[in-house]
């Protein structure tokens, strides 16, 4: 046995590589009780039991009484691990299982998501990042409230978070109660209950930096699980040792593929949920598509720069070199997992197209698909219908519906690999999940806490009281969020999309100007969230209604295209029409904007 | 020039930071929405087997994105350094 020699801090290395090594001859030995005839099923219990009790071990022993650790981990995560946290913080069960599936469907118009979700981080980095990091807030709308002052902005900037961050958290609770659902073999309203529990578990006892240290861990474990199967797939298909950089061919291929196997024939049938393949995989240069993509895109990056969740990860380094540091070394592991995507997707559909390869399903024989063992599978759960359609026993292009889901979950299968795979594939998606449902609701939780409980309501509360309210608004939140989840409302994806466009209406131009523009005021803030994140709303709803059909292809992916604007205009007005800002503010935002010195705010505010 | 004043010194650092940021943003509209923007046209190039199009917004932008944040941040340490804000 190893022991720590000081703190955890100064032995993340040693403790890593353990926990990365012991997580590798877990798999090993996993795939060894495969070998021995266990059934895939036991497999996919253990991969989730083990995995989950390592993250709740790790909540238990960072649990702490200390505000500085509970809010912001102390801030003395280093810049390496900090990117991590964030990167798994970032990743939902969304990007991990929805993500290649959603590019198998959409093509060229889904590819936004790619772009939107890495740029984003251009403009965390350059914006936001380290002037957040500088004024040493506990949370987003503390930076809100004491930039602008007042408790109205306070108040505004908490509302579109918890808006934002909750209808996020909704989308993760669900994704984890799906993955715990199937792999531990229980019904679905049981699968989220027992998600929120593991959530809890790693952020109860010590808030962000329990929150951390598991995020860490989990995306340890979320990108094994993403990378192994594809290179594992490559490698046994000849597209080559990594896939990454040679899959040009494979696109070409599909390209040539894709008349021939009539892509774009409307399904006679349908099934909910399921859908055939009908949009063609490269751009087609249809009218307003590179404006959707644009559009698509902007509204991802400028919601990244405005998810508290995210912003709140950078209060937690050493210093502003160590918060920049952070954000390149974030997005850097998001990047290993977000271009795998595509070329998963790629092999995925090439994969089942091309009737030279030996998976090939389209055009083959109705009767010999339908005996397929993974087809057999994932029909048995209903997220793959095959259905003879036009009744020529041969299995058309518009013949075969699938959720999107399946091209990560199912493809191992599909390329023939042991179940070991499926197993590490749902702890990847359940890590996924569960580290950004741990930082949205801890986000929320601490601003009802910090912004509205403290600072608002009882500003006299002691450190003790203060903690607990914390805890006991995370409970709740969790046990909210679950309730809605089990209600299954949305889509994962449509879900996630909204909380970006929330978020980006409401808080975007407001923290921007903030730092960029001294004479940005209260009212003009206050003015810039309530109308943006209004106009915003109030278009989604129209659009959920049926009031309106979309304006421009601006659609309910979409909607901080009109949010925005109306946010920056209404705050830039009423900012001219009102007093500028006092000599302090100002110097404050000076302050902001040089690295060294101490924290605008003090360290116990 | 090392600065004389206090405030020289802040304006100095603010403007090299804030020029730096407009670079990096300006590189960020190309690889976000210039080229992307352009697909169907750029696919008609290949490169490295890909449609060129295709591989901006797979693969090349992404890239772009990690090395502007490195490259951005090594800039920056720079003007921290040569206007002594250079933290422990």
């Amino acid at each position: 046995m190893f022991r720590l020699q000081g703190k955890l801090v100064d032995n993340l290395p040693k403790v890593y590589g353990l926990y990365t090594g012991g997580f590798l001859i877990f798999i090993l030995l996993m795939s060894i009780l495969d070998k021995m005839g266990v059934s895939a099923q036991t497999i996919g219990v253990l991969f989730v039991a083990f995995t989950i009790c390592i993250y709740a071990l790790i909540g238990w022993l960072s649990r702490t009484m200390e505000l500085g650790a509970y809010y912001v981990a102390g801030r003395e995560v280093p810049a390496v691990y900090n990117g991590m946290a964030t990167a798994a913080d970032w990743m939902s069960g969304a990007s991990f299982v929805a993500l290649a599936g959603g590019i198998y469907f959409g093509g060229y118009g889904y590819m936004a998501f790619i772009v939107g979700w890495t740029g984003g981080y251009v403009l965390v980095n350059a914006l936001m990042a380290p002037y957040l990091r500088k004024f040493g807030c506990y949370t987003v709308p503390d930076f809100i409230g004491t930039r602008y002052g007042g408790n109205v902005a306070r108040f505004c900037a908490v509302v579109i978070l918890v808006v934002a961050s909750f209808t996020y958290v909704t989308a993760q609770i669900d994704a984890s109660g799906t993955i715990a659902a199937r792999a531990l073999n229980i019904s679905y309203a049981t699968g989220v209950w027992f998600g929120l529990l593991a959530i809890l578990m790693c952020s109860m006892l010590g808030g962000m930096r329990a929150v951390t240290w598991t995020q860490v861990a989990q995306y340890i474990v979320l990108i094994i699980a993403y990378l192994v199967p594809i290179i594992w797939m490559s490698n046994r298909q000849g597209f080559g040792i990594i896939p990454h950089f040679s899959y040009g061919e494979a696109i070409q291929r599909i390209q040539e593929l894709e008349p021939m196997v009539k892509l774009g024939l409307k399904a006679t049938e349908s099934f909910p949920g399921r859908s055939v393949l009908t949009t063609p995989f490269n751009a087609t240069g249809a009218p307003l598509e590179s404006w959707k993509f644009a559009t698509l895109a902007l509204c991802m990056m400028a919601g990244t720069a405005s998810l508290p969740h995210i912003l709140m990860r950078y209060f937690t380094t050493p210093s502003v070199r160590s918060a920049r540091k952070s954000v390149a070394w974030s997005l850097f592991f998001i990047f290993l997992l977000y271009f795998s995507a595509p070329c998963l997707a790629t092999l995925t559909k090439l994969q089942l197209l091309d009737p030279n390869l030996p998976t090939a399903i389209i055009g083959k024989p109705f009767a010999e698909v339908a005996n397929l063992a993974w087809i057999k599978n994932w029909a048995s759960v209903g997220m793959v219908v095959i259905s003879d359609s036009n009744k020529d026993g041969i299995l058309q292009i518009n013949e075969f519906f699938m959720r999107p889901d399946v091209v990560v979950l199912a493809t191992p299968e599909i390329a023939g690999l042991p179940y070991v795979i499926s197993g590490l594939v749902a702890a990847g998606g359940l890590a996924a999940a569960m580290s950004t449902a741990d930082g949205l609701i801890l986000a929320i939780a601490n601003a009802l806490s910090h912004d509205l409980y403290y600072k608002m309501i009882d500003p006299k509360a002691d450190v003790r009281l203060r903690l607990i309210v914390a805890r006991v608004l995370l409970v709740i939140i969790g046990i909210a969020a679950a309730s809605i989840a089990s209600l299954q409302i949305t889509g994962i994806l449509g879900a996630v999309a909204w909380a970006f466009c929330f978020a980006c209406s409401g808080l975007f131009f407001p923290l921007v100007l903030g730092i960029w523009w001294k004479r940005a005021n209260r009212q003009g803030a206050i003015a810039g969230m309530i109308l943006g994140f209004g106009a915003g709303s109030l278009y989604l709803y129209l659009l959920q209604t049926g009031a309106i059909t979309p304006w421009m292809g601006i659609d309910g992916l979409r909607f901080g295209m009109i949010g925005m604007p109306v946010s920056l205009v209404s705050m830039v007005v009423v900012s001219l029409m009102t007093p500028a800002p006092s000599a302090d503010i100002q110097k404050m935002v000076d302050d902001t904007r040089i690295p060294t010195g101490g924290t605008i705010l003090d360290a116990a505010h | 020039m090392a600065p004389n004043t206090e405030a020289e010194r802040i304006e100095g650092h603010w403007s090299k930071t804030r020029t730096l940021t407009f670079v990096i943003l300006g590189f960020w509209f190309v690889f976000a929405f210039l080229l992307p923007w352009n697909t169907k046209a750029l696919n008609a190039i290949p490169f490295m087997g890909f449609p060129l199009g295709f591989y901006f917004i797979a693969q090349g932008s992404l890239i772009a994105f990690v090395v502007m944040i490195f490259v951005q941040n090594w800039f920056q340490d720079k003007i921290d350094d040569e206007y002594g804000f250079h933290e422990e």
